[in-house]
């Protein structure tokens, strides 16, 4: 319905156009992914040819056979890995969205001694390269005594500096009314932040656990973890293909083809997810 | 109640109350705000643990000779005035890096935004599809692709095309030749860079007022140039600012890219930023007190030019 009461008027030209570019960006945009696909579906033999090829005659599986050959040859079982990198990437991307919001909210919403100070806080520290900080934080995690466990993954998720940042810009947009009014019908902060500021900006949430899957899902915390059976699968691949190097270069292919594709499904998931809540709820304002 | 809280804010306003005071009504209001600092306190915690005192101790190494197996010994400004001074390398790192910023920090900036309200538009499954399309680089983090297409024989995807084409002769050594190597890094950094900034301000325009554009098509907004100026960014200042400094953040930070495609250390440091000087230092050299300096450095920079940005955008901002 909202649909009928279309704003200003859009001109055909400028449509064509718009999806004409968009769709010259895209096809740009993918063209190395697709490279990446068709590499791993390439022979051995056609990997090195010469001239180079884009695509492939004669596409094989026998990369990611192999790859599943030398995943069963591994000292720990590969399923080990597999299961330390799903539940980081679950863990991990749950507690960061919950103490984010919890921080996000106060910040956003009510007023207290120190709130601006705390929010500068967040917002310098993200501009702080990380390189010399490994130090200081492998001492920190020694004397609270997490290094090598499950725990030197879990914890740094819930200092969620870049969550709050997001969440709390968001926050800020939503009318002070509509939280008021739940204050006058006797519901508490802890109330009012899950049932009321959380619906009301799913799209910024969704997109934080994007971004928070994404990095639990690809990470190694090298660093800080040396028990084998508690690495992950992104340290486990690079351990047997050695990304870049010529042998095994199908296989390399083949294992950055299936790490990319959870964090795509689940990309593809929020992101339909939103689309569904935006169409559903026109509320706001 | 409301009333009340309102009068004690007005109150610590004021200046002439004395030092006791204001103290007892600081305690007062943080008292009355318990849940509040009860909601913050699990991030404040570990944010605590693991950034404010791993960057407190950085910015404290930074003036100390430290080479992680000795204790610190304390020097003075000796780590910056070495940086300007005797460190060559630093210099040819800084000029690189702002390079970096000045040219891929504006132009990814305005990528994402332009292509987020362009695809905000759009019906919702083909805006979906865009989306994931645009992501997907940064997604699926595969920019070491670029080492093939651009690999310095004849097999690499760039020399055969262009040689196939007539336009080259010889293979050109992309990723060894100063005189492409920065462009290169330029041109992969802005292939990935629909990432952060893109996707929040995706979520952003998603999350707009829809009746305010509704009410300015009324009030005579005509084109959507115009709702964009008036009606649209007005209403995003807070992820405009989100937006920003994570651009800060990535442009300021370029390395991964450029030691993945250039090797470590490139040829002439051609490709060396700040980030990789400090990864040489604090991690191949074991000079950590150096390394920190040159963070600290990196990120006095990053802070001026928000500072900068602040300013710019402080028409939109609310804070």
């Amino acid at each position: 319905m909202s649909t009928k009461l279309r704003r200003t008027k859009a001109s055909v030209v400028g449509d064509i156009s718009t999806y004409l570019l968009l769709a010259l960006y895209a096809a740009f945009m993918s063209l190395p992914l697709i490279y990446a696909v068709v590499q791993s579906v390439k022979p051995y033999n056609e990997l090195f040819i010469f001239p180079p090829r884009f695509f492939t005659n004669n596409p094989t599986l026998m990369n990611f056979r192999k790859l599943f050959d030398l995943t069963s040859t591994a000292w720990v079982p590969f399923s080990r890995y597999v299961f330390n990198t799903i539940l980081n990437t679950v863990v991990g991307t749950v507690i960061h969205i919950i103490s984010a919001a919890m921080c996000a909210y106060p910040l956003a919403k009510n007023r207290f001694p120190g709130k601006n100070l705390i929010f500068n806080l967040v917002v310098w520290s993200l501009l702080f390269t990380g390189g010399v900080t490994e130090i200081p934080v492998y001492l920190v995690m020694s004397t609270i005594g997490i290094i090598d466990t499950y725990f030197a993954y879990w914890l740094p998720e819930i200092a969620a500096t870049m969550g709050v940042f997001l969440l709390k810009q968001n926050m800020a947009e939503i009318p002070d009314a509509m939280i008021e009014a739940a204050r006058i019908d006797g519901a508490g902060e802890w109330k009012i932040l899950w049932s009321i500021v959380m619906p009301s900006i799913k799209p910024a949430w969704l997109t934080l656990a994007i971004f928070s899957f994404q990095r639990n899902w690809n990470a190694t915390a090298s660093s800080y973890i040396y028990t084998e059976t508690l690495k992950t699968l992104p340290t486990a691949l690079s351990q047997i293909t050695a990304a870049g190097s010529v042998a095994r270069a199908g296989e390399a292919y083949a294992a950055s083809v299936l790490m990319m594709i959870p964090p795509i499904i689940f990309f593809i998931f929020a992101q339909s997810s939103t689309v569904k809540t935006m169409a559903h709820a026109g509320i706001k304002g | 109640m409301a009333a009340t809280k309102q009068r004690e804010i007005e109150l610590l306003k004021k200046k002439r109350l004395s030092f006791s005071e204001r103290a007892a009504l600081t305690w007062k209001q943080m008292k009355d705000n318990k849940i509040n600092y009860l909601m913050i306190l699990p991030f404040m915690v570990f944010f605590a643990l693991f950034t404010i005192i791993p960057i407190g101790a950085s910015v404290v190494l930074s003036f100390t000779r430290f080479d992680i197996l000795n204790p610190p010994v304390f020097i003075g400004w000796d780590n910056y005035l070495r940086m300007f001074l005797e460190d060559s390398v630093f210099l040819i790192a800084l000029k690189n890096t702002l390079q970096f910023a000045v040219i891929t920090g504006p132009v990814s900036y305005l990528l994402c935004f332009i292509f987020a309200w362009f695809i905000n538009d759009l019906p919702p499954i083909a805006r979906a599809f865009f989306t994931v399309v645009f992501y997907a680089p940064t997604l699926a983090n595969i920019y070491f692709i670029f080492q093939y297409i651009f690999s310095s024989d004849m097999y690499g995807l760039a020399n055969s095309v262009l040689m196939n084409l007539g336009i080259l002769d010889e293979p050109i050594t992309w990723l060894k030749d100063p005189d492409y190597m920065m462009n290169i890094v330029i041109f992969v950094q802005l292939w990935c860079s629909l990432g952060t900034g893109f996707l929040s301000f995706v979520a952003g325009l998603q999350n707009l007022d829809p009746s305010l554009a509704e009410a300015g098509a009324i009030d005579g907004v005509r084109n959507r140039f115009q709702e964009l100026f008036y009606i649209t960014l007005p209403q995003m200042g807070g992820m405009l600012m989100f937006g920003a400094v994570m651009q800060i953040a990535s442009s300021f930070a370029v390395g991964a890219i450029s030691s993945a495609l250039l090797g470590f250390p490139s040829v002439d440091y051609a490709g060396h930023t700040l980030t990789l000087h400090i990864s040489d230092f604090g991690n191949t050299r074991f000079e950590l007190g150096y390394a920190s300096a040159v963070a600290v450095a990196l990120f006095a920079l990053m802070i001026l030019t928000k500072i900068l940005i602040n300013k710019l955008l402080a028409r939109y901002s609310h804070d």
